[in-house]
């Protein structure tokens, strides 16, 4: 009958389509396969991307990815050489290098990522645990560049030198796991130190002493500005004590000078006449001494006044206070 | 299809089967035609791709990478033999950590939260604490080399940054990243970070790492503004310093001239005056030699004639009447002989 051997016909298409999809496979750009027939490893992993073909049924294609996979670590609290507790966060690079011995030591990645957890994680608390804190942080010796208007008055221990740095310590990680992974089939390409941070009691007392240098770099610019301020205050002290002095200095020898020049001018005047000089000095000196509060008391026996005693007296009378 | 009804015996019922199966058949015909149809589209359909102007293509066969095709459109093998992943090469992407760009806009808005504080917090090489916002611009320069060479590139690339950011930052003081050292430090961090993608093969290339803000911790931060509020109190102290000296300099400078001119006036004028009195004298001197005793005697009574009149009294006795005196109630007056 025909509709049955149609059927017959369709079962068999069916069939070999199922078998060629088990006979076939594809391996991407980012894969590669390890063949197992009936879980047993066969021959060499398959790495070249494309269309391949297996034993059908018997043969079990095996993906796994051939790309650099991620790894992240855990914020690992660690104690340093120096106790100072420290979060410490790793990220590592790695890859299934042979997938064969992958697949049989760790079969699969959720294997692999703890496996890798264990031994990243502890080689990283060995490293750190036996280094001081400021190795971890800094890469070089490089000296700090001095900001001009902040000096450094930081405290000893941050200012230390190091030995080995960042970066060689992370080459440090790097090596140890390095040599432990190829059991597992894994390589590992790359280890980075990402986060270095204090934990949260440290932190608050990093944050002190933060507060306490800014404080005292504060409490410095402020007594420089008071020592700068009195040194200029002083300065102008001393200016106006000088300006002051100078001035007073050369008033006296100007004014002495002209004292002395006006003296010596007034003595060759009067050295010619000393007499005349003495009289008219006198009568000046009447002048400006008499006025309406004095009393005069006169003899008529004065010069002035002898005329009022008698007419011949012209002649016989002294010259007074003149004459003297 | 036909032996559907094959299970009751009556001839009706094989004369109905057999109508429907002709029906059947006759409806059998269209439904190869429209899956023939639909096949068909779906080959034009998965057959046909476009690249945009910022991309290329990545075509892979059965997974394996073929060609990379530049923009415009394309054709491929279609029902999944041949695959298409597009990269945008051209673009400038950015990744941001500290904080992330909630909506770019002329007036963007920016948004933060504890996994962008854990992003920017990072020590510094003298041991303390800051905050670093950054971002870095970058380009994939390698699509293949970024499609298959890591499991979530961008991912590492961020990791890869922040590693960069913290190292470069370890190195520096707080004073450095907060004031002198910022562009330093993004242009180190950005060698270093060229250097990992280089090292990781991972088709990026840096464009470009800049410093956003870049801050000391929140607690900190009013010590480090006191700081500055410090060397703002300094230099207004030095100020004001300067300000009074040279308020009071330049006018003791003043008052010592106009002192020193004073004296010189002063000494001109004791000088004017000798001169005047000197000649004066010397002249009157000249006369007086001419006629001593007239001269004399005229002066004497000038005087005399202005002094009399401007003392208050006037006792003339004589000498020869004595006795008079004490009954004058003689008040501060002064006895002068002539």
């Amino acid at each position: 009958m025909k509709p049955r051997s149609l059927l017959i016909a369709g079962a068999f298409a069916l069939l070999g389509l199922i078998t060629l999809s088990s006979a076939l496979y594809t391996v991407s750009e980012t894969e590669q396969v390890v063949i197992t027939q009936f879980g047993e490893p066969i021959g060499q992993p398959v790495t070249e991307a494309g269309l391949h073909v297996k034993t059908p049924f018997a043969q079990e294609a095996n993906v796994f990815d051939k790309r650099w996979l991620e790894w992240n670590g855990n914020a690992n609290q660690v104690p340093t050489r120096d106790k100072k507790y420290i979060g410490v966060q790793t990220y590592a690079r790695w890859r299934i290098a042979n997938p064969l011995l992958f697949f049989q030591r760790l079969r699969d990645e959720r294997r692999a990522q703890s496996r890798l957890d264990d031994i990243i994680d502890g080689e990283t608390r060995n490293v750190i645990a036996s280094h001081d804190l400021i190795e971890v942080v800094r890469t070089t010796n490089r000296a700090f560049e001095k900001a001009e208007e902040v000096e450094d008055i930081m405290e000893a221990e941050t200012m230390r030198e190091i030995a080995l740095g960042r970066d060689k310590i992370t080459r440090m990680i790097l090596e140890r796991v390095k040599h432990v992974v190829p059991d597992y089939g894994i390589e590992l390409v790359d280890v980075q130190i990402e986060r270095v941070n204090y934990i949260e009691s440290v932190q608050a007392k990093v944050f002190e002493r933060m507060i306490s240098e800014r404080k005292r770099i504060a409490d410095r610019h402020r007594s420089e500005g008071q020592g700068k301020s009195a040194e200029v205050r002083g300065k102008k002290e001393r200016e106006l004590k000088v300006i002051e002095s100078e001035a007073y200095r050369k008033t006296q020898e100007t004014m002495g000078n002209g004292d002395a020049e006006a003296a010596t001018i007034y003595a060759d005047a009067y050295n010619r006449n000393r007499e005349l000089y003495r009289f008219l000095k006198t009568m000046e000196t009447y002048r400006s001494t008499i006025d309406k509060e004095s009393w005069l008391v006169l003899s008529t026996s004065t010069d002035a006044f002898r005329y009022l005693q008698s007419q011949n007296a012209v002649g016989g009378g002294k010259s007074g206070a003149a004459t003297k | 299809m036909a032996n559907h009804g094959a299970g009751f015996d009556p001839e009706e019922f094989t004369r109905a089967a057999r109508e429907f199966g002709a029906r059947l058949r006759e409806s059998r015909r269209w439904l190869v035609i429209a899956g023939l149809v639909i096949v068909g589209l779906a080959a034009i359909y998965g057959s046909y791709y476009q690249v945009e102007p910022d991309e290329v293509g990545l075509v892979t066969r059965f997974g394996r990478f073929v060609r990379t095709s530049s923009p415009g459109p394309h054709g491929k093998i279609p029902f999944g033999i041949e695959r298409v992943q597009k990269v945008p090469v051209q673009r400038q992407l950015k990744q941001e950590f500290g904080f992330r760009t909630a909506l770019a806009d002329i007036q963007s808005s920016f948004h933060k939260d504890e996994k962008t504080n854990a992003e920017s917090v990072m020590l510094t090489g003298d041991l303390n604490v800051a905050t670093v916002e950054w971002i870095v611009q970058y380009k994939i320069s390698d699509p293949y080399k970024y499609l298959f060479k890591l499991r979530d590139v961008e991912e590492t690339f961020r990791l890869m940054s922040e590693a960069s950011m913290r190292t470069v930052v370890g190195d520096h003081s707080v004073t450095e990243l907060l004031t002198v050292g910022r562009e330093a430090i993004a242009s180190k961090a950005k060698q270093l970070l060229s250097n990992l993608c280089t090292l990781y093969d991972n088709g990026i290339s840096v464009q470009q790492l800049i410093l956003q803000n870049v801050d000391p911790p929140e607690p900190v931060r009013p010590s480090f503004n006191a700081v500055n509020q410090a060397i703002q109190e300094r230099e207004r102290a030095i100020n004001d310093a300067w300000a009074e000296y040279n308020q009071e300099i330049p006018r003791a400078r003043g008052l010592a001239e106009q002192k020193i001119q004073a004296a010189e006036g002063y000494a001109i004028d004791r000088v004017n005056r000798a001169k005047g009195d000197a000649q004066r004298f010397v002249a009157l001197e000249e006369q007086y030699r001419k006629s001593p005793e007239v001269t004399r005697t005229r002066i004497y009574l000038e005087t005399l004639a202005a002094v009399l009149p401007a003392a208050g009294r006037k006792l003339i006795f004589d000498e020869k009447a004595k006795g008079i005196l004490p009954m004058f109630p003689l008040g501060p007056s002064q006895e002068v002989k002539p």
